[in-house]
């Protein structure tokens, strides 16, 4: 994808996320102009912001959407990437915190252990629907919310802290904590590793033999079986392993760059904006960039809004799941074609 | 063992009845050949619903506006799923997302963020003469709020209509062979727009018996995946109203246990409790779809 028709993304998708807040602004009476003052001064308007608040909420968002974006391509209904993102932060910290001399070998280690834990969190799910024909949707969000409550018990139990007073684990050694950019405030290297990463899924789907058979597996299932070349089921479940080890990862990446220490919110719904941020991006892991960058944007401006103009944060909320809707809408009224319409109908729901 | 059997299956059936509500709603729409996973946010907009409508009128409105919530989140569902055919499972997630940050919304706009105790009109338990009178099954199963005995009601009705009705066949030809019903006359997008709708109705019900006769108040989230747990309990009630009623009532006693044990002075996790009914979703689930077989059109647009 061209620079400029980055950019002309980029700007046209911000031009309708501020006209849809400026609307539900006006539609709860709230003051729309203090309210998009805090927005952009929150998001964009300095350079503390842009760094510290937007671009170090993006890097989760780029991760997880990019989970998001290589599970629906392959035809994987993977709503679990919250679940999966907390299976990674906990066993990172877990490994962070039992090897607390081991400096960046540890941070490494913890990283990896982060998206082993993330893949095999959604390999309960790949298992189910490859074994017993359970629908990915239904298992993916049981287990965020067996996730959920596993890290509250973890924080309360096994790996609290040692005074035993907060729900959290104690502060991981300075030495495994990720690096931060010079000069840009809170952000950390996880910005680059995250692009990186989108970049190479973005070049395996185009170029690579086994970024075609996902893609093939997803978009028709039926030809992809019967050209013989593909095994759909296995490279469905490959797909599915990937996009939790890649949600797993960010889990990773948020405890040693950003919160240092397991708690109970230690993502705000990550996962599920992230289906939001690879749907606005479709499904290209190279546009997921932009995507995760602008909502990262729009998050950091909410809380900003919330605490000068009174707006509650939740609007964002609304935000997101009006712009999938536009999205699916655009798509239906087109007519496309699409990753959407060649879901494999076939197999049974549930 | 009364005292602790007894408050166990009042529990029970008390857990049960918003999810043995949404399931049969659910179960409607299944049998159109639609799978509604904004179900959850159905259940959400439907308590808060019957928050705003308790709060300013008493309880009857308070489901009235229970059934106000549900429905707008299925008429949404269908003008996507149905008129403009988009993908049925990202409509349903999407529309989740959409009540889940709307009702956030809209309850700290009109309701403070401060987080007091707001209470809304509860609806008390009715004993029914006589049935009530039955040792240890009758306290349970009837001295229940209102609502619990018009889930009770749900479950012939709607498997008469559905096996001895005529439209009830059209519904469930819709459901399997949605081009045959077509054919046959059957105008198959208004048959599943309604359908999608009275799903709407039950959900709504759901999460109004959430405020109304359980929680006494409205909380963000406060549907906790029970729209998830309703559609896997359609699976594990193999598409039968019956079925549902009781596979709804293994996740109340499920989730009823944690009370029992409470009781009992057992000192184990609590989260370990809270994560029982998602594990048995998963358990049931996985027995349960090698051996039934769903509606033959199901999550496909016609």
């Amino acid at each position: 994808m061209s620079l400029l028709k980055s950019t002309v993304f980029l700007v046209a998708a911000f031009a309708v996320l501020a006209a849809m807040t400026a609307a539900l602004l006006l539609a709860g009476g709230f003051p729309v102009g203090s309210a998009l003052v805090a927005l952009w001064s929150g998001s964009v308007g300095s350079w503390y912001a842009l760094t510290s608040a937007t671009l170090v909420r993006a890097i989760p968002l780029m991760l997880t959407g990019g989970a998001v974006a290589v599970a629906f391509r392959a035809g994987v209904f993977n709503i679990g990437v919250e679940g999966q993102l907390l299976a990674g932060a906990a066993v990172a910290t877990a490994v962070a915190l039992a090897l607390p001399g081991g400096g960046a070998l540890t941070a490494i280690a913890a990283l990896a252990a982060g998206a082993v834990a993330g893949g095999a969190w959604a390999g309960i799910a790949a298992l189910l629907r490859s074994r017993f024909g359970v629908l990915e949707v239904i298992s993916t969000i049981m287990l965020n919310f067996i996730a959920l409550h596993t890290v509250s018990y973890l924080v309360r139990g096994p790996l609290q802290e040692p005074t035993h007073i907060y729900p959290q684990t104690s502060t991981l050694a300075d030495a495994i904590q990720l690096w931060r950019i010079p000069g840009a405030g809170r952000l950390h290297v996880g910005l680059l590793l995250a692009i990186a990463l989108l970049a190479l899924t973005g070049w395996m789907f185009r170029h690579t033999a086994a970024g075609f058979r996902l893609l093939a597996a997803g978009d028709a299932p039926a030809a992809a079986a019967s050209a013989g070349m593909i095994d759909v089921g296995r490279t469905t479940t490959r797909a599915f392993l990937a996009s939790g080890a890649i949600a797993g990862l960010a889990g990773a990446v948020e405890v040693l760059g950003v919160t240092y220490a397991l708690y109970e919110n230690i993502s705000p719904g990550y996962g599920y904006t992230a289906i939001a941020v690879a749907l606005l991006a479709g499904l290209d892991p190279w546009r997921v960039i932009f995507s995760a960058t602008l909502f990262a944007g729009l998050e950091a401006g909410a809380g900003a809004m919330q605490r000068d103009a009174n707006v509650p944060s939740t609007l964002v909320t609304v935000i997101e799941a009006m712009l999938i809707l536009a999205v699916i809408a655009a798509q239906a009224l087109r007519g496309r074609v699409s990753f959407l319409a060649a879901r494999p109908a076939a197999r049974a729901a549930t | 063992m009364s005292d602790v059997l007894e408050p166990f299956l009042a529990a029970t059936v008390r857990t049960a009845t918003p999810l043995a509500l949404a399931a049969l709603g659910e179960l409607l729409v299944e049998r159109a050949g639609l799978i509604n996973i904004g179900l959850e946010g159905a259940i959400l907009a439907g308590a808060f619903g019957s928050l705003v409508g308790a709060t300013a009128g008493g309880v009857m409105w308070g489901y009235a506006g229970a059934v106000g919530g549900g429905v707008v989140v299925a008429l949404l569902f269908a003008v996507f799923a149905i008129w403009l055919k988009a993908d049925q499972i990202i409509t349903g997630t999407a529309l989740t997302l959409l009540s889940l940050g709307a009702t956030g919304t809209l309850y700290r706009a009109m309701f403070g963020s401060s987080g007091a105790a707001l209470s809304a009109p509860g609806s008390a338990p009715v004993a029914i003469p006589w049935l009530s009178g039955i040792p240890v099954i009758g306290p349970a199963l009837f001295t229940q709020p209102p609502i619990t005995y018009v889930a009770y009601l749900c479950v012939p009705l709607i498997a008469w209509w559905i096996g001895g009705t005529h439209a009830g066949l059209a519904l469930r030809a819709v459901g399997e062979r949605p081009e045959a019903a077509e054919a046959a006359g059957v105008h198959v997008a208004r048959m599943r727009t309604l359908a999608v709708l009275a799903g709407g109705v039950l959900g709504g019900l759901a999460g109004g018996t959430l405020v109304l006769a359980q929680a006494g108040t409205f909380a963000e989230g406060m549907s906790a995946g029970r729209g998830f747990i309703a559609i896997a309990i359609v699976v594990l009630g193999r598409w039968h109203p019956l079925g549902v009623a009781l596979a709804a009532c293994v996740f109340g006693a499920a989730s009823a246990l944690q009370f029992a044990f409470q009781a009992m002075g057992w000192n184990v996790p609590y989260q370990l409790f809270l994560v029982v009914p998602y594990l048995l979703t998963l358990a049931g689930l996985a027995g349960a779809v090698t051996r039934t077989r769903s509606p033959a059109a199901l999550g496909k647009a016609l």
